[in-house]
């Protein structure tokens, strides 16, 4: 236990970081509370929206300590952001949960050994640095490189971490370890008339683990119409940072990349990873209180959009192949949400407007597809638990469609519903895609 | 906090995870949907059956600690606020559907049900359960039941009390009382299971319900008029009743209502209307139809800017949603939001909407109106800082000004929401001491040692009655 001048010392922090004005716009009403997977899970008004809000609040107030339960309390949220739109006085709850979490960051120095050094080795170690992760790429697996496994060993506490990571390991993809600039260059023109100029960012899980995925990108968005550039000044989105309460790091990484895009000068920055995409248009709140910013940053936010929400909306139609053998083999897919997307992003309806318009293709939506698969950053990682009973859940209402294939748009979702498939799927055929590599697949071989 | 030997008491009862007193439990148990409201309670009890309810309640009242029984903690009058400390008994795991009769169109529930779950299924058997209010997400049965809730339908099926057929509750001594049954009618005695509706948590804890199911409409069709006068909005609303029509629902939002829901749920209203209203008439394909083109006639008659159908099931169910959304929506406009829910006959419906601009304007506060107009409940809601302690007594004194002059047009301080904590000062107004009295004695002869939800509804002492000036 820290002792009670630390806590006090953190109670200071809390009180400089959180919006007050926030957290007392939260009127307690409720409506937020069926859209939160971890009060659906348990049951518990602590572990909603509106009791965690409430629990910043008597922090601030003196009328609770901000004590260790407290802090985990604040690690249980999965950040889905699902109590966003479900709030009509728009609460501004992602802000309250990040500006709370990085509070604790300050002060925790016994924090749970082992989280702060897997954090301190991804974060500062590897994530901002695209070398590293190319390397990382080459083969050799995450856990075992990042150091993550002798951490994980070093904790008897956690029993589920080993296993969890051993489950993880079998779901890893074949890494190319060659980003999407070693494989097309800087740029890419459009193919026909040309639409617009867009610049790819490729982030950092995605260009180590599914530098593939990241090639289709490109390949789509030129043959939609677009050139296409991949600056390579650009860097890690920062998002895990944020969540984690590292903000001055992620401050650093999003001025890096604002510049990079804002040189490479194109119309819009293409995300295809839900998690980097949600951070990228809140880069101008991530910035709000550096004023020589401020324009750069609300450009780069409102600029930044989702794959499909560009393909869609903005795109020629691209030329998918009619599928052979007529309607009885059409094949089934759901739809994932990617958190992120939707609820930061508001994007959930281009993806499935791509997957409905596709010849041979039948969409089935399986139950709560907007919530939380669990996987969430690295919560999978450091809340195994709640993670799994989620996966859990989340699988069920997967089988419960006799789906082919779950599409997501994200890599840590990928994972997650890769790890689902390998636990709890009914037909071990089907398979996770992204929805990058399924279009992208049924394109039209040109001739 | 409780003495350890009690605590273990209670976890021996329910299991060890289903008793809790850590400070995290108790501030997320300190309040409930009122402004300004905070009590911590000395810890918080999830008992999963009746039999678990009994014997904590006998528990309790050996020890005489008081208890406080909650669904969701919605509700906007402080009822589940433990203002004694005491224990929070929460009734969510209790949430079984025990029975849907199909031949008496009877469901019998468990009260931590939560209302939507259960209309869902009930629409999924091909029956109806009508009340539905705006809280209803989230909001329980059993809380429901206790605050004997409205909602958007209440004009024409009524409300929860029209509902309940019968009850199991747990007196505060921990013995177990049934009422009622799967029974169209019954007089054996006084009625408990209606005395029960709407007792706010102060006489039993209810454990189970007998629900009354109907069948549902065949056809709906929702229908919207804007105004550019919120009088001509309201007496329009009086005018359709003149005319003998019943719509299903009849709401009424004023001008910046409209904006903020606008706001939230991007609906694409003309957000310089001064008011609006939201018509849904159901029934038989040829009633619907002649009803909502009678509505029509009559909102054009009464000056009705703009009037337009819904063109499907979608956009009518969005602009339900939406409305159900208002209150919590006008917290966008100022920290704190605190609503009200005087009623009035439905005649007097134009002339309360007068009388509340008239106060909010003689007090310098702003107060926006929107509500179930229909039923002439309407939601006074006052948007301003609890920081800033003037403004507040300006508020509070508008709103005794506007209670005050419901009652003078024959109406009430509450017509949905109960009275709790915060209308408590107010409760003789509307029914003067002998009444009080009536009901403080009903509530003794229940729970002698006043441990069940203390504080509520009786007030210390009655608030002085403001003079109304007339004119
Ligand atoms: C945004 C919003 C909109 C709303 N709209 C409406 C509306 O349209 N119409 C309306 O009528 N109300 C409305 N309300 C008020 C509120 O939602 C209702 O009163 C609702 O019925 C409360 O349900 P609950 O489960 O949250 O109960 P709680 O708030 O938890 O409890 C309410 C009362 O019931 C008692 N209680 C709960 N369970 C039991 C039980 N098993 N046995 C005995 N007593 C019990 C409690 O002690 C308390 O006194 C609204 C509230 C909000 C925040
Ligand atoms: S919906 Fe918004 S205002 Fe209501 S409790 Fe949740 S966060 Fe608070
Ligand atoms: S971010 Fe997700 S888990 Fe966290 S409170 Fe909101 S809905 Fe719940």
């Amino acid at each position: 236990m820290a002792k009670t001048t630390d806590r006090e010392a953190l109670r200071e922090t809390l009180k400089i970081k959180l919006d007050y004005d926030q957290l007392t716009n939260c009127m307690r009403c409720g409506f937020c509370l069926p859209a939160c997977p971890t009060f659906r899970e348990t049951g518990l008004e602590a572990e909603s929206p509106r009791g965690r809000i409430a629990l910043m609040k008597a922090t601030v107030d003196g009328i609770m300590g901000p004590d260790v339960p407290f802090e985990e309390q604040m690690s249980h949220c999965l950040g889905c952001r699902a109590c966003e739109p479900a709030c009509p006085a728009d609460v501004k709850y992602g802000q309250l949960i990040e500006q709370a979490r990085d509070a604790i960051e300050e002060h925790t120095t016994q924090h749970r050994g082992w989280v702060k050094g897997v954090r301190k080795l991804v974060f500062q170690g590897l994530f901002p640095h695209p070398k590293r992760m190319e390397l990382l790429g080459k083969g050799l697996k995450l856990y075992q490189r990042s150091g993550l496994q002798t951490a994980v060993r070093k904790t008897n506490a956690l029993k589920l971490l080993p296993k969890q990571l051993a489950d993880m390991e079998k779901i890893l993809p074949e890494a190319t370890g060659k980003g999407v600039v070693k494989t097309l260059g800087t740029h890419v023109p459009a193919k026909g008339q040309k639409v617009g100029t867009v610049g790819m960012f490729r982030g950092c899980l995605m260009d180590a683990m599914f530098a593939e995925t990241n090639r289709k990108t490109v390949e789509l968005l030129s043959e939609a119409g677009f050139d296409v550039a991949i600056p390579e000044a650009q860097n890690c989105c920062g998002a895990l940072h944020a969540h984690s309460g590292e903000t001055a790091q992620a401050k650093e990484l999003a001025k890096r990349n604002i510049r990079a895009f804002r040189e490479a000068g194109v119309d819009a920055i293409i995300s295809n990873a839900g998690g980097c995409g949600a951070i990228l248009v809140e880069y101008d709140h991530l910035l709000h209180d550096e004023p020589q910013w401020r324009e750069d940053a609300a450009w780069f936010a409102s600029h930044t959009k989702d794959i499909s929400t560009i393909l869609w909306n903005e795109g020629r139609p691209l030329p998918f192949a009619e599928p052979v053998g007529g309607e009885a083999a059409a094949v089934r897919v759901t739809y994932q949400d990617s958190c992120h997307l939707k609820n930061v992003m508001k994007g959930g309806a281009s993806p499935r407007s791509l997957l409905g318009a596709l010849p041979g293709v039948e969409l089935v939506e399986m139950k709560d597809a907007g919530s939380c698969c669990g996987s969430a950053g690295i919560y999978n990682i450091t809340q195994p638990e709640m993670a799994n009973r989620l996966l859990e859940k989340k699988m069920k209402d997967a089988n419960g469609t006799a789906a082919h294939y779950i599409v997501t748009s994200n890599p840590g979702c990928l994972l997650q519903m890769k790890l689902g498939i390998e636990r709890h799927a009914s037909d071990k055929r089907m398979e996770a895609v992204h929805i990058v590599d399924f279009l992208h697949e049924r394109m039209a071989a040109r001739g | 906090m409780l003495d350890n030997a009690i605590a273990r008491q209670l976890r021996d009862i329910v299991g060890a995870s289903w008793f809790k007193d850590d400070d995290q439990t108790r501030v997320a148990h300190s309040y409930d949907g009122t402004p300004m409201l905070q009590a911590l309670p000395d810890g918080v009890i999830y008992p999963g059956s009746t039999e678990e309810v009994a014997a904590v309640m006998r528990v309790l009242h050996e020890h005489r600690i008081p208890v406080v029984s909650r669904g969701s903690g919605t509700n906007l009058c402080g009822g589940t606020v433990p203002i004694q400390g005491g224990i929070v008994m929460v009734m969510h795991r209790m949430n079984a559907i025990v029975e849907v009769d199909l031949q008496n169109l009877t469901a019998t529930v468990q009260p931590g049900i939560l209302t939507k779950a259960f209309t869902e299924h009930i629409e999924s058997l091909g029956l109806f359960y009508p009340p539905d209010p705006s809280s209803m997400a989230i909001s329980t049965i059993g809380g429901n039941i206790a605050e004997c809730s409205g909602g958007l339908r209440g004009l024409k099926y009524g409300t929860t009390k029209d509902y309940v057929l019968g009850l199991e509750f747990v007196l505060a001594s921990g013995e177990i009382v049934r009422t009622g049954g799967k029974l169209v009618k019954d007089v054996a005695g006084y009625d408990l299971t209606k005395l029960l509706v709407g007792s706010e948590g102060t006489l039993a804890i209810v454990t189970e319900a007998t629900l009354k199911l109907v069948p549902p409409p065949k056809h709906k069709k929702t229908m919207l008029a804007m105004f550019s006068d919120v009088y001509d909005a309201a007496r329009t609303v009086s005018k359709i009743i003149e005319n003998r029509i019943i719509p299903a629902t009849l709401e009424l939002l004023d001008n910046p209502t409209i904006k903020v829901v606008n706001d939230y749920a991007k609906l694409g209203l003309p957000t310089d209307a001064a008011a609006m209203l939201l018509i849904e008439q159901d029934g038989e394909l040829e009633t619907v139809e002649r009803d909502i083109e009678l509505i029509s006639g009559i909102c054009r008659e009464e000056n009705a800017t703009e009037v337009s159908i819904a063109r499907n099931h979608e956009e009518a169910l969005k602009l339900l949603t939406a409305r159900r959304s208002a209150f919590t929506a006008l917290a966008r406009l100022r920290p704190t939001t605190i609503l009200e829910d005087a009623t009035v006959p439905r005649s007097k419906i134009a002339d309360m909407v007068l009388a509340i601009n008239r106060i909010a304007e003689k007090h310098r506060v702003q107060i926006c109106t929107f509500g179930h107009a229909g039923d002439g409940n309407l939601h006074p809601t006052a948007t301003t800082d609890a920081r800033d302690t003037d403004e507040v007594h300006r508020v509070e004194e508008a709103f005794a000004e506007i209670f005050e002059a419901a009652i003078a047009f024959g109406g009430t301080i509450t017509g949905e929401h109960g009275v709790g904590l915060v209308k408590s000062p107010y409760l003789e107004w509307k029914l003067g001491e002998p009444g009080v009295a009536v009901m403080q004695s009903i509530k003794a002869a229940f729970d002698p040692h006043n441990l069940l939800n203390p504080g509520k509804i009786f007030a210390k002492s009655a608030r002085r009655r403001v003079v109304l000036e007339r004119g």
